[in-house]
């Protein structure tokens, strides 16, 4: 094999015997693919195209950004900020003493005033801020298999600093997210008539139906010597717990609201609406504020600005670079692939450079 | 240290050395193992991971599963140490092979078969023909009469003829019974690898002569791998055994090598380890002091009052494993994928594959293809590689008739035939000279087919000729030749061998018809050697004009010549030869005076042509490469006319007034430090001007400038962009490339032969060439083609493509892996400094194994420019060379280019998912959607050629996304569950990508279109001419053009062999007038000029 074409019978030059034969070669299979020969696309940056595609973002963006932003205006939101003023003055120098004190009255009333027509439903939130709720320590303190069946009660590992009480009972639900649920309530009238908050359906329904089950019932909750948020009726089973639930969804920014619940009535404007507040959380601490929404909805969700004004900003954007563009292209217009601007073809002789 | 080996010593002497085993295997059973783990680990990549992994073992730190990174780690160690270990058991095969192997051996004084593992230094060793020595040996005796042996040593330097050994003086004649007895010692150096060298002597014990110590010089070695040929039993004592030996010490274990864009990559992982570090304490001290003074206000964290100890610890290490997906553990798993696939590119190419033999490109080494594309040096070998190594025997003029000039064989023209048949004297005798003249050997199979062993393929190319002409060199024994012609035997005996030698430039022998017992001389030689010395009455104008023809078609010439010495003549010349011979004092010049002596008042018989081939498109191919800034050094083991000769006709330097040629030469140091010097002068002057300055250095001059000059040499070689080292040894070989290396240029070495091995084991990259001198070169080397031709292709198409691919692919991983973590970055300053992950373990593993990494992966099929435009325009390698699109500043785009989009994404989706929106699963979903979008439309923009299969990973990936997501959302127990769902369901959603999109590639578009319209890269440029058909021609077009007109006329012999630009090597001659061939291309035009440009450019090489 290896002395291929020696025709003449004293065979060539000696090919270095010793050396084993070549090995039968094979010819490697021929496809596009492996000649690296696929049919390609090539597109390149050519003035028209980018001007375009320039115009057409800044065309799309512009009525979207305006849509929006329309949208986001039709949004009407009573925000009241209560947390200061619900702390009576004797105590305003120490909030906290005031908030952990079983004794004090927590009962607290604001009036709100319904600036144009809410129509319903009105979703009532609680905003809070300062408040971690995607802390390390916090975020971690849960057990999901616990909250879903009561066979895994006693999987309290990951629940950790509230994993178990004194005497070694697990607590159900565990960890410190349940554990710092959040208790104030709030109770709406106008004109001292009583306008019903409905608080069921305010969770994910796939939270109620798969996250938190139904025959695991509160245990050995808030038991301890430190008492974080609110308690649960221990006969409520856990998928019914929508509080709990909704607080369990935890918030990954430091300010959040979540639903607290929704309003089935319109509210006209001008509307005073008196809200009972009972102020039972603790953000003094920390110095969070805590506010009560209302709220209604649109297609794009509650009241947000941000999404309207950033698409009418990277539109105006896009039409100013277009135009940029096509000024610059008018007054310098360039070739492409003009060979002359290759150094090497300039000087052929300096090749140092490459 | 000297080492003594006592000759058929069978006691404690032989304990002093090791036994013959050979040994190439780099792990044992037992340490591989932890030898091979120790390597890995080695590797500051493997470190860090392993460090990140053990780290992840510690749930309270760690944000996601270690599982995450302890599989990818496991899997990617096992897959490189099963590597290793099939590596080293092939290894270990072969070597049993070899020491298993039995051989002759005396021992306690009787000959025994034992394996060649077990031979001992001071054994003596038997060799029947055609074995393989076993180890190095001195030879001792053999069948020969004269005490010669020939031995082939292509597996040691890669030359395929034969060569003589010979026994020592002092055991010369010795019996073959004798021998078995014999007893001495010889005192040698220590091993070394010089396989040129060897300096023992040796002593006989009584009771043999016992005279002074006999000197032993390298003709009395047998070495390891050699064959004995043509001799029915040598034997001799070994010296050196096992790796010991001249072989085992110069094989050395090739390292393994790391491609330049590896160490690039290295470095910028280590940057970016510092980064991280500097971002990880940043992190940690701000995350304690936060713990300190807000978090204990934080009531609902219930931090302990006391801490552990290691409290202080705990949030730097949470940042550093969150951090620690900077540096992407996908990326040696994509680099090791996408570059086997470069190898299996090269493996495939058709464009590569020599129709000849049908043999494809092979990359044996699969992970250097990017240097390919760095490549800033090649050294090449000559013979074989440069050209096709394949003399054959052309034409002739006898006696002033010329033959083979209409068919273009001689061997087939009817008028030659016919004279041979009535037996012209003239046509004889030329025959004669053709088959005898030389020093080649015949030796005869079994069947009865004589193949010759010749010293030169030139020697061989003539008596192949006479064989075919019916003279059929049929045997030579000792001095006794045999010959066959029209079936009659004649027999001559050689009396004496005037070898050639570089100042005769003609070689003779002189011969006695055992016949007639006439002597004659018989000389072949350089026309200008031997045209002078013809006889007063001879008219050689017609030698002139044939020698003139022959070299206008590019065919080595030798002119024959003869004539009949009278007896006194001869003895009383031969007086004076043996005198010379034996001279101690300037034997060379007194060995000349006395050839001259008897070389004088020649009768002309003829002359001969042979041509060899250059291989196809060499010419073409040096001239592109160079083009594409790319030095070539020539090292060959051939002498400096033959180097020069090539050199000019492969474009490799050019004529006059073009090009120059600077000579180093001298004996002694002085000499070649003053000619060194010299020539380093002209080169710092010229180095401004537009011209090709080479220079020439040969192997002793270069040996001396490497041991005592070593600065100015290296100097020299950063200066010139083109030298020719000729008689240069495989270690001086790979010497020169150590020196390029040792400058930080990328080499690539070239060869064919073994003699090349060493410098392709050196150099960044070793290309082989599977030709004819065997295998070994493309088995050691890296890429095996099998033309030089391909080598243009593997480095502009192959090594370009491969560079630029892992140029992207690489910082892609960085830009891809810093994006997402500068996200969660981002996201610890919202989350209390506290090291909260914003991802969970399966977005994040899943982001770098399938969402990153598969479009991505793809990008082994870009193509910037077209393969036809890069060989049109092979400047454009530049960029590969000078490293343009991997450096610390195109990383520092990227890492600016992830900043930006880490903010955008952030910022976009925080905002856009404030307040009642602002639920943790859902904000992480938008936030690697926008990730997963974003780095799609980046590996678009990036593409500079879409096939189906780009469109179908970047696009199906995005599909991929939300399909997988999808499921993940619609299992109960997974933590995203109906995430996803919900999120599609909602517009915000969708405008929320969209917005990060165009926010992100928005301002990256606008930035490539005005770099690319207005300060467009040659890249763009030529992308640009390519892609609108523009007049990108304008260059190629003048290049192409011969290659066209080459094709069009091979259909003719003579214009074939002239456009085909074959290579006149003249082996004998230096004359100015036997040159052509040189420039450019081949075509035609230059034809008329270069004759007077080689004479110009010889002339000066005379000078230098």
């Amino acid at each position: 094999m290896a002395e291929r074409g020696g025709t003449s019978s004293a065979g060539g030059p000696a090919a270095a015997p010793g050396i084993d034969a070549r090995e039968p070669t094979k010819k490697p299979k021929y496809s596009r693919f492996s000649q690296q020969e696929l049919p390609a696309f090539k597109p390149i940056l050519t003035p028209g195209w980018v001007i375009t595609a320039f115009v057409t973002i800044g065309v799309v963006f512009v009525p979207i950004g305006v849509g929006s932003l329309f949208a986001s205006q039709q949004v009407v939101e009573i925000l009241d900020r209560y947390d200061l003023d619900c702390v009576p003055s004797s105590f305003s120098e120490n909030p906290v003493n005031y908030i952990q004190d079983s004794n004090t009255n927590k009962t607290c009333t604001r009036s709100l005033v319904v600036p144009k027509q809410m129509k319903a439903p009105v979703y009532v939130y609680y905003q809070l801020t300062n408040f971690y709720q995607n802390h390390r320590r916090y975020v971690k303190s849960r057990a999901d298999a616990q909250l879903r069946s009561k066979s895994s009660e006693g999987e309290t590992t990951t629940c950790a600093p509230e994993a178990v009480t004194g005497d070694n009972q697990p607590i159900v639900p565990c960890g410190l997210i349940a554990w710092s649920l959040f208790n104030d309530t709030y109770k709406f009238s106008v004109d001292n008539k009583a306008i019903d908050v409905n608080k069921k359906d305010i969770s994910w329904k796939s939270d109620r139906e798969h996250k938190f089950g139904s025959d695991v019932y509160p245990k050995n909750f808030q038991s301890g010597s430190l008492i974080g948020g609110g308690k649960l009726n221990e006969s409520v089973p856990l998928s019914e717990q929508e509080d709990l639930i909704v607080w369990m969804r935890t918030a990954a920014l430091p300010t959040f609201r979540k639903l607290y619940g929704r309003i089935e009535v319109d509210l006209e404007a001008n509307q005073r609406i008196t809200v009972l507040i009972e102020n039972n959380y603790n953000t003094y601490n920390f110095e969070g504020k805590k506010s009560l929404v209302l709220s209604t909805a649109t297609w794009i969700g509650g009241k947000n600005d941000f999404l309207g004004a950033a698409y009418l900003t990277i539109g105006g954007l896009s039409l100013f670079l277009a135009i940029c563009f096509i000024l610059v292209y008018l007054v310098k217009p360039r070739p492409l692939g003009d060979p002359s601007y290759l150094s090497w073809n300039k000087s052929p002789a300096d090749q140092t450079d490459g | 240290m000297k080492r003594y080996a006592y000759i058929n010593d069978d006691g404690s002497s032989q304990e002093l050395y090791r036994d013959n085993r050979i040994s190439n295997t780099k792990y044992t059973l037992l340490n591989f193992l932890p030898k091979n783990l120790w390597e890995q680990f080695s590797r500051f990549m493997n470190q860090y991971f392993l460090l990140i992994a053990c780290l992840q073992l510690w749930p309270l730190i760690t944000p996601v599963n270690p599982a995450s990174t302890w599989g990818p780690l496991i899997f990617i160690f096992a897959v490189s140490a099963t590597k290793e270990a099939w590596d080293d058991y092939n290894r270990y095969v072969s070597d049993k092979k070899a020491n298993e192997r039995e051989v002759w051996v005396v021992k306690n004084g009787i000959k025994k078969l034992i394996q060649a593992q077990n031979i001992r230094v001071g054994n003596i060793v038997w060799l029947r023909e055609n074995d393989e020595v076993p180890c190095d040996l001195v030879l001792m005796g053999t069948s020969d009469a004269q005490g010669l042996c020939y031995v082939e040593t292509s597996a040691l330097d890669g030359e395929t003829d034969l060569k003589t050994r010979v026994v020592p003086p002092a055991c010369m004649g010795i019996d073959a019974e004798l021998l078995q007895k014999i007893k001495g010692v010889i005192e040698c150096p220590s091993p070394d690898r010089d396989i040129r060298r060897f300096d023992g002597n040796l002593r006989l014990f009584p009771p043999f002569i016992d005279t002074d110590v006999c000197p032993l010089t390298i003709k009395n070695t047998l070495l390891q791998t050699c064959y004995l040929r043509n001799t029915e039993w040598a034997c001799g004592v070994a010296i050196y055994t096992g790796n010991e030996t001249k072989l085992g010490m110069s094989r050395g274990v090739p390292e393994p090598k790391l491609t330049a864009v590896d160490a690039m990559i290295d470095k910028l992982t280590g940057a970016i380890f510092i980064f991280q570090i500097v971002v990880v304490i940043v992190l940690g001290v701000a995350g304690n002091i936060w713990k300190d003074t807000e978090a204990r206000k934080q009531w609902y964290v219930k931090y302990p009052d006391e801490g552990p100890w290691y409290e202080l610890l705990v949030i730097p290490l949470r940042f550093e494993l969150l951090c620690s997906i900077m540096i992407p553990i996908s990326i040696k798993v994509s680099l090791d994928l996408v570059k086997s696939l470069y190898a299996k590119f090269i493996d495939w190419d058709e464009k590569m594959i020599d129709q000849e033999t049908i043999t494809p490109a092979h990359a044996t080494n699969t992970a250097i293809s990017e240097d390919l594309g760095q490549v800033e040096y090649i050294l090449t070998d000559k013979t074989g590689t440069l050209t096709e190594n394949k003399m054959i025997f052309r034409r002739c003029c006898i006696s002033g008739v010329f033959y083979g000039n209409e068919s273009g064989d001689a061997l087939k023209d009817p008028e030659l035939l016919s004279a041979i048949e009535t037996g012209s004297p003239d046509v004889i005798r030329f025959l004669t000279i053709m088959a005898i003249g030389n020093a080649v050997i015949p030796v005869q199979s079994k069947i009865g087919a004589i193949q010759y062993k010749a010293l030169s393929p030139d020697e061989d190319a003539l008596v192949q000729a006479a064989a075919k002409l019916q003279m059929i060199f049929v045997d030579r024994t000792a001095n006794i030749l045999e010959i066959r012609f029209n079936g009659r035997t004649i027999h001559y005996e050689v009396l004496e061998t005037l070898e050639f030698t570089s100042d005769r430039k003609k070689m003779s022998v002189v011969i006695k018809d055992n016949n007639t017992g006439k002597i004659f001389l018989l000389t072949k030689g350089a026309d200008e050697a031997i045209l002078p010395c013809a006889d007063a009455g001879q008219q050689t104008r017609i030698f002139t004009e044939a020698v003139e023809q022959y070299s206008q078609l590019g065919l080595r010439t030798l002119c024959f010549a003869w004539r009949e010495l009278m007896a006194d003549e001869y003895h009383e010349w031969s007086l004076v030869f043996k005198e010379a011979n034996s001279t101690l004092v300037d034997r060379e010049w007194r060995i000349a005076e006395a050839c001259q002596r008897i070389e004088h008042d020649f009768e002309v018989l003829g002359v001969s042509a042979i041509e060899d081939h250059l291989q196809d498109g060499v010419p073409e191919t040096i001239e592109t490469l160079r083009k594409a800034g790319i030095n070539f050094w020539m090292l060959t083991g051939d002498k400096q006319n033959t180097a020069v000769q090539i050199a000019l006709s492969c474009n490799f330097i050019s004529p006059e007034p073009k090009g120059q040629l600077l000579m180093i030469d001298g004996k002694t140091e002085d000499e070649v430090c003053r000619s060194l010097e010299r020539v380093l002068l002209t080169m710092r002057i010229t180095t401004s001007k537009p011209k090709d300055v080479a220079f020439v250095i040969d192997g002793w001059a270069l040996e001396i400038a490497l041991k005592h000059y070593k600065k100015a040499f290296t100097d020299l070689a950063i200066l010139s962009r083109t030298a020719i080292c000729c008689r240069v040894t495989p270690s001086q070989k790979a010497q020169l490339v150590e020196i390029l290396k040792s400058c930080d240029y990328r080499t690539l070495a070239i060869g064919d032969g073994g003699n090349d091995v060493r410098m392709i084991q050196q150099a960044d990259i070793g290309v082989g060439i599977s030709g004819r001198e065997g295998l070994q070169a493309a088995r050691a080397a890296d890429y095996s083609i099998c033309k030089f031709r391909f080598l243009t292709r593997l480095i502009l198409v192959h090594g370009r493509y491969s560079y630029n691919r892992t140029a992207f692919l690489s910082q892609y991983s960085f830009y891809k892996s810093l994006l997402i973590c500068f996200i969660q970055i981002f996201f610890s300053f919202v989350s209390g400094m506290s090291g909260t992950s914003l991802f969970n373990s399966v977005s994040l593993m899943a982001y770098n194994v399938f969402y990153t990494s598969i479009p991505v992966l793809v990008s082994v099929l870009d193509k910037d420019l077209s393969e036809e435009t890069v060989m049109q325009h092979p400047q454009i390698l530049f960029y590969c060379q000078a490293g343009r699109l991997l450096n610390p500043s195109t990383f520092a785009g990227w890492f600016g280019r992830s900043l930006f989009h880490a903010v955008v994404v952030f910022t976009i989706s925080l905002n856009a998912h404030a307040y009642e929106k602002s639920e943790m699963e859902e904000l992480s979903m938008v936030a690697l959607s926008g990730c997963v979008w974003l780095q799609a439309f980046v590996v678009t923009m990036e593409t500079n050629s879409f096939t189906i299969l780009q469109h179908l990973a970047i696009w199906g990936n995005l599909v991929a996304f939300y399909a997988l997501n999808f499921a993940f959302s619609a299992l109960p127990s997974s933590g995203m569950y109906t995430i996803m769902f919900r999120l599609c369901g909602q517009p915000s959603y969708w405008f929320t990508i969209f917005l990060i999109v165009l926010a992100g590639m928005g301002p990256i578009f606008a930035l490539k279109y005005f770099r690319y319209t207005y300060r467009p890269s040659k890249i763009n440029v030529l992308q640009q001419a390519e892609r609108m058909g523009g007049p990108i021609l304008s260059l190629g077009t003048i290049e192409s053009q011969p290659r066209t007109v080459e094709r069009e006329v091979s259909t003719l012999s003579i214009a074939q062999s002239k456009s085909r630009s074959p290579v006149y090597e003249p082996l004998l001659s230096d004359s100015p007038n036997t040159r052509r061939s040189l420039g450019a291309g081949g075509t035609f035009e230059f034809f008329q000029s270069q004759m007077r440009l080689s004479s110009v450019y010889s002339r000066n090489c005379k000078d230098n």
